[in-house]
């Protein structure tokens, strides 16, 4: 386990440093001055502009910059945003927990849903529920996200009228920001109305998480669905039943435990495709998290915002992807002591 | 024997943590529908005491004294703060408001409130009041425009343009206070509209207690961002571009609101504001679109007023042939303008049967219609002596208004209508909105498409602008127009006080119009809102911005 955990920080600390790279040299990519860009102060003085400088050590070598870059990025300096004049690190404090816990729920739908469907499309291998469940899979990844989303909201929130379509929580209800998370400060609240929030943020994310889960979801589907078929040729499989075990047994006993293993391997894997379509959906559902935002920043040119958020965005990603390796080594020994990286 | 005890023993525990798992996820939706059933046989739920309105932008500022648009107006002028008189939705009279009752001298120069006690500004987060409303402050709300060494009257470039475009600060010698309830403001000529622009929008009663405490504070700009007044709600939060929330001022002098909060989602597409009235994340949707939609939809309502505000076609009446009365009168046959209201406002408008709109009190039946018909324009060209037409311009405002949102495009359509009767029109555009006011109202234009908004309900406030000799060529009459008796009649009107013999004189003037033809109106262009069937009151007027003052929820 300890080869393992080195070799996993070992790739974080080459990660890292080829990300914060990329995102220190954008500042000099993008048009504009190097030193608005990365500082965001759009309408500094001149007096401003020698202090700035001064500060990011402006007239020494690459090198220099880049590790004075690094040491504002853990400091939790990013620069101001040029659009809003806010501190990033604020703005992505204030709207990266909602993107979070958008993301998450759909990851969790489409895992409790793509997973049990995924292992009867395998037992049922070659059957009529088996081909209904790989078209339908089929079908739903096939679905593009933003057209999705809108048919969505058509249906469920205009003609339905069940679900809204728009935000968070509806603006009625005072929630103090203290984590971000909707769910978490509703309950931390002290508002009289509290339950009421509580159900009208539940309304709120239902729609956009099961958008984003629908793509996701169908992946896990086909690959529960050849995980388990994997498994049931095993011949730990061909042993139990001809030790006489019946099917239930077999499957939940055996079968499951070692299918979800593989699993959970790509569920890490997944995350990225799913923050990307959480970027997108977030802008059809007026979600305020760090992908609409990004997005926003995109159209009006707010490169420091752009250069920070892709640094920020990437390296969360980058740190559920580490995540989901040691939940899969805890889970799977075997995984541990491979002599090659995963 | 022991591997099978450690088997059986897996099983169960396998077993267990499964139904571990079920039974937690059963607690779990039992709690949820639990909570869902405890919240619905609540009455107090939120929603049925506040108002989400969308709204179309963000306010420029908080104070309408500094403002013009409407957009800012809706969102602070009646919600905010009251005026020392207002016009009644009704009978657009003027009736008391802050001041309970007031009195104009003979000459017309000197004019006496007295102020109603016992009015409570907000108490807010920012700002908690301990005295109420009086005399002290209506001076330092109208000081702060009149005197340009005011303290408040040049902070952060604050102007004030609606005051500036009535002449307000050579209007008025003094705003004096005589008592603690008593206000006194001397005018240096008389003038008849001079209430009428106290009760418009616009003239807001602001703390002068609040501006002694910023002035302490040393931060002047927050009167303007931080809003204290004495209207129906108070500021609690507002974040630019997204939201304002309003709470209700408990202690309001007129009957409180029967909401408990009011918010503002700015929402600025249109579709957006659309999906969220269809969803009922909004309950009031500001400029809707998809009319018809809304209309049929069993839970909600279209609301619609026509503004009083006049798009027109103005002949320069000094310039050959346009000095001809015939010939303004071929044209304004010649032109289709049921065909410019379906194109040009997609029907968001009543076609202009006179100067003044419907809504005026003013507005006679008796005024004749123009009426569309090539063959009339082309006998009434003949008259005139130009069978075979002849070439004009026509000048096209550079930017949009709710009574012409596309004069280019309108032009090109007179264009089109003109050609029938053998009129070349070249269209005349691309000038600053600046440059091109100046240029026509120094003459240089033969025709021209501009329109008029009212800021109160006094039709003089349409007719003396647009038409009267006074105003002709250095003014807003465009026209250059001079007609003796029309002028004559407007005069008479403004001298008398009785409303009857008022529309009398306004009928005549008007049927002047319609047969001299200075100018052709085209549109009174409406203003729409849709609501959910659930909001109750009245909120929008032909003129001002809107007002939720009695809004209500069933």
């Amino acid at each position: 386990m300890l080869n393992f955990t080195i070799r996993r920080l070992y790739l974080l600390f080459f990660t890292m440093f080829l990300l914060t790279l990329v995102s220190f040299s954008l500042s000099f990519l993008f048009p504009g001055e190097q030193l608005v860009n990365i500082s965001g102060k759009v309408n500094a003085t001149p007096a401003q502009l020698v202090l700035l400088a001064e500060q990011y050590h402006h007239h020494e070598g690459f090198f220099t910059q880049y590790w004075i870059y690094l040491q504002h990025i853990f400091d939790g300096e990013f620069g101001v945003s040029m659009a809003s004049h806010l501190p990033i690190s604020t703005e992505i404090i204030n709207l990266l927990p909602a993107t979070m816990e958008l993301s998450l729920t759909a990851l969790f739908i489409a895992m409790i849903i793509g997973i049990p469907v995924g292992f009867i499309a395998a037992i049922r291998h070659k059957k009529l529920t088996d081909n209904v469940i790989l078209t339908i899979a089929m079908l739903g990844y096939s679905i593009p996200v933003f057209w999705l989303g809108l048919l969505a909201i058509l249906v469920f929130s205009i003609q339905l009228n069940w679900l809204p379509s728009a935000g968070q929580i509806s603006l009625l209800y005072e929630i103090k920001h203290v984590t971000g998370m909707q769910f978490i400060d509703i309950l931390l609240s002290d508002s009289e109305y509290k339950w009421q929030a509580f159900q009208n943020a539940t309304s709120h994310l239902i729609l956009p998480a099961c958008v984003i889960a629908l793509a996701p979801g169908t992946l896990f589907i086909r690959l529960a669905r050849t995980a388990m078929m994997e498994v049931l040729e095993k011949g730990y499989i061909r042993a139990a039943k001809s030790k006489g075990l019946t099917f239930n047994q077999i499957i939940y006993r055996h079968a499951i435990r070692n299918a979800l293993i593989n699993v959970i391997r790509h569920v890490g894997l997944q995350f990225a495709n799913l923050i990307t379509i959480a970027m997108v959906t977030e802008v059809i559902f007026s979600w305020p998290g760090i992908g609409r935002w990004l997005i926003e920043s995109i159209y009006q040119r707010d490169y420091t915002a752009i250069q920070a958020g892709l640094l920020v965005l990437s390296s969360s990603i980058f740190f559920v992807h580490i995540l989901t390796d040691f939940i899969y080594a805890a889970l799977n020994p075997l995984a541990r002591d491979s002599k090659h990286g995963a | 024997m022991k591997a099978s005890m450690s088997h059986s023993f897996a099983i169960i525990n396998s077993v267990m943590r499964k139904h571990f798992f079920i039974r937690g996820l059963l607690t779990a939706i039992a709690l949820l529908f639990s909570l869902s059933a405890c919240d619905s046989g609540n009455s107090t739920l939120l929603s049925a005491k506040s108002v989400i309105y969308c709204s179309e932008g963000s306010p420029a500022s908080f104070n309408p004294q500094t403002i013009t648009s409407g957009t800012s107006i809706d969102a602070t002028a009646n919600q905010l703060y009251d005026q020392l008189i207002s016009f009644s939705a009704e009978d657009d009279e003027l009736k008391p408001a802050l001041a309970k009752s007031w009195h104009v001298t003979r000459d017309g120069k000197m004019i006496t409130f007295y102020l109603r006690k016992g009015v409570k500004f907000h108490q807010t987060s920012y700002f908690t009041p301990t005295r109420d409303f009086k005399a002290d402050d209506v001076v330092f709300s109208f000081n702060r425009i009149l005197n340009p060494d005011h303290e408040y009257h040049a902070i952060a470039g604050v102007r004030f343009p609606f005051f500036d475009s009535v002449n307000f600060n050579s209007l008025v010698k003094e705003v004096e206070k005589i008592n603690e309830y008593t206000v006194r403001f001397k005018l240096n000529r008389p003038d008849s509209s001079f209430l009428s622009n106290l009760a418009s929008d616009y003239s807001v009663i602001i703390s002068q207690e609040y501006g002694e405490k910023l002035s302490k504070e040393n931060k002047h700009e927050n009167i303007d961002l931080l809003p204290i007044g004495t209207g129906p709600f108070k500021l609690k939060e507002y974040r630019a571009g997204s939201f304002i929330r309003y709470y209700t001022h408990d202690n309001y002098w007129r009957d409180k609101p029967a909401i408990e909060q009011l918010v503002f989602d700015i929402t600025p597409i249109d579709t957006g504001r659309l999906t969220k009235l269809l969803a009922g994340e909004c309950d009031v949707v500001a400029y809707p679109i998809a009319h018809n939609k809304i209309a049929e939809h069993p839970l909600l309502t279209l609301d619609t007023v026509t503004s009083l505000n006049v798009g027109y076609l103005g002949f320069n009446t000094e310039k050959p042939p346009f000095n001809n009365k015939l010939v303004r009168k071929a044209i304004a046959y010649a032109i289709d303008r049921d065909a410019i209201i379906e194109a040009i406002y997609a029907g968001q408008a009543d076609l202009a049967k006179s100067l003044l709109p419907k809504s005026s009190w003013a507005f006679s039946e008796e005024t004749q219609e123009q009426v569309h018909s090539i063959e009339t324009a082309k006998i009434l060209l003949s008259e005139a002596g130009y069978p075979d037409g002849f070439d004009m311009n026509i000048w096209a405002m550079p930017v949009q208004r709710a009574y012409n949102p596309d004069a280019l495009t309108m032009a090109k359509l007179i264009q089109a209508d003109l050609k029938k009767v053998g009129i070349q029109v070249k269209i005349e555009g691309g000038y600053e909105w600046e440059v091109f006011l100046n240029l026509v109202r120094q003459g240089n234009h033969e025709s021209v498409l501009l329109g008029w908004s009212a800021d109160h309900p006094d039709p003089d406030n349409f007719l003396t602008p647009i038409l009267s000799c006074e105003s002709a060529g250095k003014g807003s009459n465009n026209t250059r127009w001079c007609h003796k008796e029309f002028d004559s009649l407007l005069q008479q009107a403004l001298r008398t006080n009785s409303i009857n013999q008022r529309k009398i004189y306004y009928a005549k003037a008007l049927t002047i119009i319609a047969e001299e033809v200075p100018l052709l109106p085209i549109a009174h262009s409406k203003r729409y809102q849709a609501r959910s069937n659930k909001v109750t009151g009245k909120l929008l007027n032909a003129f001002g911005g809107i007002n939720f003052r009695e809004v209500g929820k069933n």
